[in-house]
């Protein structure tokens, strides 16, 4: 018997969160999750898009640059990284039909992002909005953020991280995932104002090494 | 309990994360990449809140009919052995997972990629990119057409070989889905010398392979590989959110 021919999937998708909770199955039912594999070498055949910088189309008022290296444990760029960054619209909603809130309606904000460092000159940079403050689902608000995958030759699955903004002090200090690690840690995914937006490097590893998180 | 986080109105799906012993290791000590490069410390649990169970819609826009056979590149016929992928893209739960996009790449049939960085002394062929891109059915189903990819030597070990294999790119739904792998194909004799293969726990390697199918499998045409992806669920028991309240 083929344990995939799942009794139930004939019914039209509908997002599962928030208020329009049907499409469930009716019974548990658990299929192991393909295992991940490092995108390798030459992930710029398969994944490189030409609007893939553009988290916000550009022109789109208060557009600011994300900018940022990766690197690796012995302070070399990494030269062959795929960086994917994804995140709320500046009123804090997110462009996705599972936003149980209904999806942002930002005109040319798609909120997520795709990169990659080559060199010259080995560094990635998005161009989005700064996002606003997402509830935590506990009363609470989020300081404003970005998840970040970083993909690459020499990871078999991707690592995940987060990047605030040090120019967010009050925010950062209410923030329970911030609230969560130390000061050593908190600094590693603090984002620096620049110019036209803002920077932020991820270590792979070294004592700088950024805090990853498991989701 | 079920798969929910409802606090103060904000129900969320909380998706499951397999056991250690069933997920691919970031980091691999006989796949010498990793060495500087996969994370030395513990990752911190992150709790699946709004930015981790949404995700960006990416769909058909994306992709041209075309993107779907790449076995037509250049103005003429790519050289090879032609096959159909298909399968199915579910979650753990067993749904599927429609609209969705799914990226594909690979070496050509003499098993060199057309980039730059491969310096794999075997021919490139002019009306093969290795690029495609499709976007699931309404029943998650995906399906196209190449032509199998050759083994290809690396810098590894001494006489270091991966077996063949397509790369993998998916969404799904939410942040927490979002997947690249490699499907391998059935019975490859160098499977026992690849410490990328080698890295997926024993428990879990059988997802990673594709099965032939001889029912899929086109007269006088190609060959067919079958091969289902299933992205993480939520285990959710059933369930109705009451429509009251505001969100937190
Ligand atoms: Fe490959």
């Amino acid at each position: 018997m083929d344990p995939l021919e799942v009794p139930g999937v004939t019914e039209p998708y509908q997002p599962r969160t928030g208020r329009r909770g049907t499409g469930f199955l009716t019974e548990p039912f658990r299929l192991g999750p393909t295992p991940s594999a490092t995108v390798g070498p030459y992930l710029a055949i398969g994944l490189t898009w030409p609007d893939g910088a553009w988290a916000a189309a550009e022109g789109t008022p208060g557009g600011i640059w994300v900018r940022g290296r990766v690197v690796d444990g012995a302070g070399d760029l990494v030269a062959d990284a795929m960086v994917e960054t994804w995140q709320a619209d500046p009123d804090g909603r997110f462009p996705s039909p599972e936003d149980p809130r209904g999806p942002s309606s930002t005109p040319g904000f798609r909120g997520y992002a795709r990169v990659q460092t080559v060199s010259p000159p080995g560094e990635f940079a998005v161009h989005t909005l700064k996002p606003g403050r997402v509830p935590d689902g506990e009363g609470g608000l989020q300081a404003p953020h970005l998840d970040v995958s970083v993909f690459a030759r020499g990871l078999l699955d991707r690592v995940v991280t987060r990047i605030y903004f040090a120019d967010e002090a009050d925010a950062n200090a209410e923030d329970a995932v911030l609230r969560g690690l130390t000061a050593d840690q908190r600094r590693t995914l603090l984002a620096e104002p620049t110019g036209d937006g803002y920077r932020f490097d991820v270590h792979l590893q070294g004592d700088r090494e950024t805090v990853f998180f498991a989701v | 309990m079920t798969g929910i986080t409802s606090h103060r109105g904000l129900v969320l799906p909380r998706y499951l994360r397999e056991p250690a012993e069933r997920r691919t290791p970031v980091g691999s000590p006989d796949y010498r990449s990793t060495g500087l490069r996969a994370p030395l410390r513990t990752p911190v649990d992150l709790p699946h809140r709004l930015t981790e169970v949404t995700g960006p819609v990416l769909g058909e826009d994306r992709v041209r009919p075309e993107d779907a056979d790449l076995t037509l590149r250049g103005g003429g016929e790519a050289v090879g052995q032609r096959i159909v992928v298909y399968g199915r893209v579910l979650d753990s739960d067993g749904r599927p997972v429609p609209d969705a996009l799914v990226e594909v790449w690979q070496a050509n049939a003499a098993g060199r990629y057309r980039h730059v960085g491969d310096s794999f002394p075997a021919p490139l062929d002019p009306h093969f990119d290795g690029l495609g891109r499709v976007v699931t059915d309404s029943l998650g189903r995906y399906e196209f057409l190449t032509v199998k990819p050759g083994a290809y030597p690396w810098g590894n070990h001494h006489n270091a070989w991966r077996p063949a294999h397509i790369h993998f790119s998916l969404f799904g739904r939410a942040f927490t889905q979002r997947l690249v792998t490699q499907m391998y194909f059935p019975d490859d004799p160098l499977f026992g010398q690849d410490p990328i293969f080698a890295a997926i726990p024993a428990a879990a390697r059988h997802r990673a392979i594709s099965r032939f199918s001889l029912e899929r499998t086109q007269a006088d045409w190609a060959l067919a590989f079958e091969w289902h992806i299933v992205l993480r669920g939520t285990d959710q028991t059933p369930f109705e959110a009451d429509d009251d309240g505001d969100v937190a």
